[in-house]
């Protein structure tokens, strides 16, 4: 059955307090998950209070202040500090997003910030997302042909180019899939937003040769038919971007083939 | 424990190469059971206030019992198809999914089954 509430080990605790710095002027407090494999203790969530005057705009630039000054034994992922990378995606002030383009001016209040949701945690605001990898891997997400390779670029028109439009853009930061209740509850089989997205970028691909092929591995009751159109993904999506009306695309051209 | 690759376990036992019958058919009984229900609505209501034998004379014509057949298929049909998917979301032991949407399906048969030929029975 789904799992309603948290299994013992993984019910969160209250854990450590740092108070702001004396003399802040305008501070904004961080509730931060954190569980280490190694202690053997249940998850806790520690509060960080913070000077703004002497921190970045952003929820990173917090977390990396929090690091940096406070307690060195908070672990997260960050690269590219500009919402490119798709390494800093979390659970802030209960949405699914980028640490890195959430301005700390748009959260009311303290900051709650846990790892993305349903997924095993490697260490803190860490996520093991190899699943979704192995699922990326699974629907062959590279331009596949039989035709002989040209010896130069293979042509494509600019209508077909803007078919790839609102695709393309997918950092695989897995906002979406993790947002996604059906991707919860059935995430082995269902392939979850994200992966379905690049699916429909190789089917939309005019270059591609195996669309149909492409359709016979996704026609599948749990695969691509978990999508109950809940459209979390399409509302936390940090780039905007609409996974919802890709798989609704899929579900368009399963039907097209039939008839 | 499983030693198995990611990938391996992703792939499992590959795609059931089905699924879209199932959900063509959820959406076109939805469809349909929007002017049907509301036909029925309408007519219940202008029947508000008649004897049993108006009710039975309505019921048994040609165009209202093929309706009323229609909306019993229709509806029946749209809940099995609905119910079994509600039931592959939660229910994860394999024996207990396959049980549970025997019985759904089943109901939604014998009901059907029933609702429909007593329509048919007021024709004869």
């Amino acid at each position: 059955m789904a799992e309603f509430a948290l299994p013992a080990n993984s019910k969160i605790g209250t854990g450590k307090t740092w108070p702001a710095p004396s003399g802040a002027k305008k501070t904004k407090t961080f509730k931060v998950y954190r569980w280490n494999p190694d202690d053997g203790q249940n998850p806790r969530v520690d509060s960080y209070t913070i000077d703004l005057d002497a921190c970045g705009p952003m929820v990173l630039d917090a977390l990396i202040k929090i690091k940096n000054e406070i307690d060195p034994t908070l672990t997260f992922r960050r690269s590219c500090r500009e919402g490119v990378c798709g390494s800093c995606a979390m659970n802030i002030d209960g949405t699914n997003t980028l640490a890195c383009t959430k301005n700390l001016h748009d959260v009311d209040g303290d900051v709650k910030i846990y790892p993305l949701p349903h997924q095993p945690v490697v260490k803190d605001l860490v996520p093991d997302l190899n699943q979704a990898y192995a699922q990326l891997q699974s629907i062959e997400p590279w331009l596949k042909t039989t035709s002989p390779a040209p010896g130069r670029e293979r042509p494509q028109s600019p209508e077909e180019r803007a078919k790839l439009d609102g695709l393309w853009e997918c950092i695989l930061c897995f906002c979406c899939s993790t947002s996604c209740p059906s991707y919860w509850w059935n995430g082995e089989r269902y392939l979850g937003p994200a992966i379905l997205l690049q699916a429909y970028r190789w089917i939309a691909d005019s270059r591609d040769e195996f669309a149909g092929e492409r359709l016979d591995q996704l026609e599948d009751p749990f695969r691509l038919y978990r999508c109950h159109t809940i459209m979390n993904c399409t509302r936390t999506c940090p780039k905007s971007l609409n996974p919802a009306k890709a798989i609704a695309e899929i579900k368009k051209l399963m039907v097209e083939r039939k008839g | 424990m499983s030693l198995r690759s990611p990938l391996a376990r992703v792939r499992h036992l590959g795609s059931a190469h089905d699924g879209t019958a199932h959900w063509w058919a959820q959406r076109l009984t939805a469809l349909a059971l929007v002017p049907l229900v509301l036909w029925f609505v309408i007519s219940v209501i202008s029947l508000i206030g008649s004897d049993y034998e108006s009710f039975v004379d309505w019921a048994g014509s040609p165009v209202s019992g093929a309706l009323l057949v229609l909306l019993i298929g229709a509806t029946f049909w749209h809940a099995a198809l609905g119910l079994q998917v509600v039931i592959e979301d939660y229910v994860h032991r394999e024996g207990c999914k396959l049980a549970s949407v025997l019985l759904v399906k089943g109901a939604c048969l014998l009901l059907g089954a029933i609702a429909a030929l007593s329509v048919l029975s007021l024709m004869v």
